[in-house]
């Protein structure tokens, strides 16, 4: 099956490798990946921040993109909720009936990696292996946007080799929240002060996540703590064989 | 329209400052949000159609609202038939003053109060007191927050942020014959507070309530407590004055049978509360001679009229949202400026009191928009989508000077997002420049970055940015084909 990737901005930015493993892992599966270059953002950090006049012409932009293809994959829950979630409403917004129709199509098409690999394609084992002390991070926006539900988990759970450890109060905020992070930097730190003790409390070596903006919040403090426990994203574990190291 | 406490208090990201380093609020907050959260889960999972209780519980509350004004003539007439007499106010002043004159026309200086978030919302108490007139908080917790000078930081359990020893503390300084060798066990406390309180109870010619629910059928008001102090103000005192928002009102006597099963489950965990009064008017020979229903607008109507925004009228005061809220576990609910704390008041204060304040402002930024306050709420206010809509009436409202860095700032972003190809050529900027920001947290990770970013490296390194972008290992991997 061919399937367009929607990388998004902050994973093509800054986290390259968990994007390359989304692709590893879907073309060992025998999929064709599609990377249509005029794709950036979708522009949740203005819309969440209350620019929706900046907002809308992500929206636009994302289905000129994205319309022409059947299957879309994203390796963050959160932006996945954001176009399905929020582009059919700035679409109604502006009073485009046209982008609304294309939107309300284009929607529903556009898939988080895990819900795509276990709902869409119907897969849990993706053949990886990753013998090491993990723990999962659930993010918000898999939760409680899109109910993604325990479809990471149960392709973690095929990951021969991993030691899956439970992370304590998982389905708390992490403290992120996009630009909440630096408008209200306090109870941000605070937030993600409890969260890093809940991950230390599980002894993995691993926290792993579907979002790498939570994963960009948590990793910094368990960085700044020199606490030697890594991030990765779902998509490097699951890339991870036998034969090579993903990092 | 106004609320009058809380002026001159700092923004929300200032005003959490005291709270996020009071080690003591820290740990009763999480310990008893921690609770309630649990037993509400508990006591929600024995109801096996409580999501179709839900859509009822939206679907009545919605139906009210758009018929608003009709239901509220035919509670008026309601009342007025039963004896009672209703009063309109505007705002917050006008309920106060009405309030006032009542108690003066009874001959009396002092009300014994129910608990009741719309006179917390008008400052009845401060208005009564430049009147002359003292206002006895009755529910245990108001009187602790009365008698220690300070403000209610949760819907329900508005003493929340207090433990036991501050409770003691408070009570031998304040309260009027205080019982000599008082210790601080709860016991003791709610013996001491229950003497105090039945004097009160017995001697006060007005009782000043609220109401959960206004029946329009039949003018029936609808009062849920724990403590029973509740219906001692209902029925001892000769008048009785209720101060109700006018989103209060229901219907008919049968919505009661979906709202009584939401109400105490997602507020006290309980299948039912301890005490549920209801009073139509007056009846001869029983309870208050003269009844008086204060209809409160104080910016409700201004909320109706935001589509979006008008949702946060469906609120039952139920306070589960704040319970489950990440934000108010850690900093409890001072910091919001309002009596209504947490996710919903983050939607209800700045819709109720207009966002001409930086502060006001401020409250919907105030969430990490989890979305854990929507699974919770029993009338199904989508909060994030709420706060969201919120945000961008904030950013419209604000002054042009304000926020200018902010505007500039997304501004700039969002020309550099809207073509793939400026990406590309930002992302090749920065990765030349990678070395210039070069101050190495842990491997892969950078520990300092210059203002205004510092305000994410003062407590978090930033990942390293990596040599080359996804789109460019792609571009030089697989060509530009998609």
């Amino acid at each position: 099956m061919r399937i367009a990737l929607f990388v998004t901005c902050l994973t093509d930015t800054l986290f390259p490798e968990a994007a390359k493993s989304v692709v590893r892992v879907l073309e060992r599966l025998g999929h064709q990946v599609a990377f249509p270059m005029e794709q950036t953002c979708c522009g949740q950090m203005h819309v969440n921040t209350g620019y929706h006049a900046q907002g809308l012409p992500f929206a636009r932009e994302f289905a000129a993109t994205f319309g022409k293809f059947d299957m879309i994959v994203t390796p963050s829950a959160s932006c996945a909720a954001m176009v399905r979630e929020y582009h059919p409403r700035l679409a109604a917004q502006s009073g485009d009936v046209g982008l609304s129709r294309e939107v309300a199509g284009l929607a529903p098409r556009v898939h988080e990696l895990s819900m795509l690999l276990t709902g869409v394609l119907g897969v849990t084992d993706v053949g990886a292996y990753f013998p090491h002390r993990v723990t999962y991070h659930p993010s918000c926006h898999s939760l409680r946007m899109l109910r993604a539900g325990d479809a990471p988990l149960r392709l973690l759970h095929a990951v021969r080799g991993i030691d899956l450890a439970e992370l304590p109060a998982a389905d708390s905020c992490c403290g992120f929240g996009g630009t909440f992070s630096v408008k209200n930097p306090d109870v941000s730190a605070a937030m993600c002060a409890d969260k890093c003790a809940a991950v230390l409390s599980t002894g993995a070596q691993v926290l792993c996540a579907t979002d790498s903006s939570c994963l960009m919040h948590i990793g910094g403090a368990l960085s700044r703590q020199r606490t030697g426990v890594t991030t990765m994203h779902l998509a490097e574990i699951l890339a991870s064989t036998a034969s090579g190291d993903p990092r | 329209m106004s609320m009058p406490t809380y002026l001159g208090m700092p923004s929300f990201p200032d005003a959490v400052r005291p709270a996020l380093a009071d080690s003591q609020l820290r740990r009763n907050l999480a310990h008893a949000t921690g609770t309630i959260r649990q037993k509400r889960a508990a006591a929600v999972a024995e109801l096996a159609d409580w999501e179709e209780l839900r859509a009822a519980a939206k679907a009545i509350k919605d139906h009210t609202l758009a018929n608003l004004e009709h239901y509220l003539l035919r509670l008026e007439q309601a009342v007025t038939a039963a004896g009672g007499r209703v009063h309109w106010a505007g705002g917050a002043d006008e309920a106060n003053a009405i309030v006032a004159s009542i108690t003066r026309a009874a001959g009396a200086d002092r009300v014994v109060k129910v608990k009741s978030m719309a006179t917390q919302e008008t400052g009845l108490n401060e208005a009564l007191a430049a009147e002359g007139i003292t206002a006895i908080e009755t529910d245990l917790a108001e009187l602790i927050v009365q008698y220690g000078g300070d403000r209610p930081s949760h819907i329900l359990v508005p003493a929340i942020h207090r433990n036991r020893a501050e409770i003691l503390e408070i009570f031998r300084r304040q309260m009027p014959g205080v019982p000599a060798g008082l210790t601080d066990d709860p016991a003791q406390l709610a013996a001491a507070a229950r003497a105090h309180l039945r004097r009160a109870f017995l001697s006060a010619k007005v009782g000043v309530s609220g109401a959960n629910f206004a029946i329009a059928e039949t003018g029936s008001m609808v009062v849920l407590e724990s403590e029973g102090n509740g219906r001692m103000c209902l029925t001892l005192p000769q008048t009785l004055i209720s101060v109700v928002g006018i989103e209060k009102v229901l219907p008919a006597w049968r919505d009661l049978e979906v709202f009584l099963a939401l109400l105490p489950r997602s507020s006290t965990a309980e299948r039912m509360n301890p005490y549920t009064s209801t009073w139509t008017g007056v009846t001869p020979g029983d309870g208050p001679r003269e009844f008086h229903l204060v209809l409160l607008d104080n910016g409700r109507t201004a909320a109706l009229a935001d589509r979006t925004g008008r949702q946060a009228l469906r609120c039952i005061r139920c306070s589960a949202c704040l319970n489950v809220c990440p934000v108010y576990q850690r900093v409890g609910g001072h910091a919001y400026g309002s009596p209504y704390p947490g996710p919903i008041g983050a939607i209800l204060t700045p819709q109720l009191r207009g966002m001409s304040t930086a502060a006001d402002r401020a409250l919907p930024f105030a969430s990490t928009l989890c979305g854990a306050c929507y699974d919770v709420c029993p009338v199904a206010i989508n909060i994030p989508e709420a706060l969201v809509h919120l945000r961008a009436r904030a950013v419209d409202s604000q002054p042009h000077s304000s926020f200018y860095s902010e505007r500039l700032a997304l501004g700039t972003i969002a020309w550099t997002l809207r073509r793939g190809a400026r990406l590309a050529r930002a992302q090749r900027t920065l990765s030349a420049a990678r070395r210039l920001v070069r101050r190495p947290g842990s491997p892969g990770w950078v520990g300092w970055l210059p203002p205004p970013l510092n305000g994410w490296t003062r407590t978090r390194d930033v990942p390293a940015l990596p040599p080359e972008s996804f789109r460019a290992w792609w571009s030089r991997t697989r060509g530009d084909d998609d």
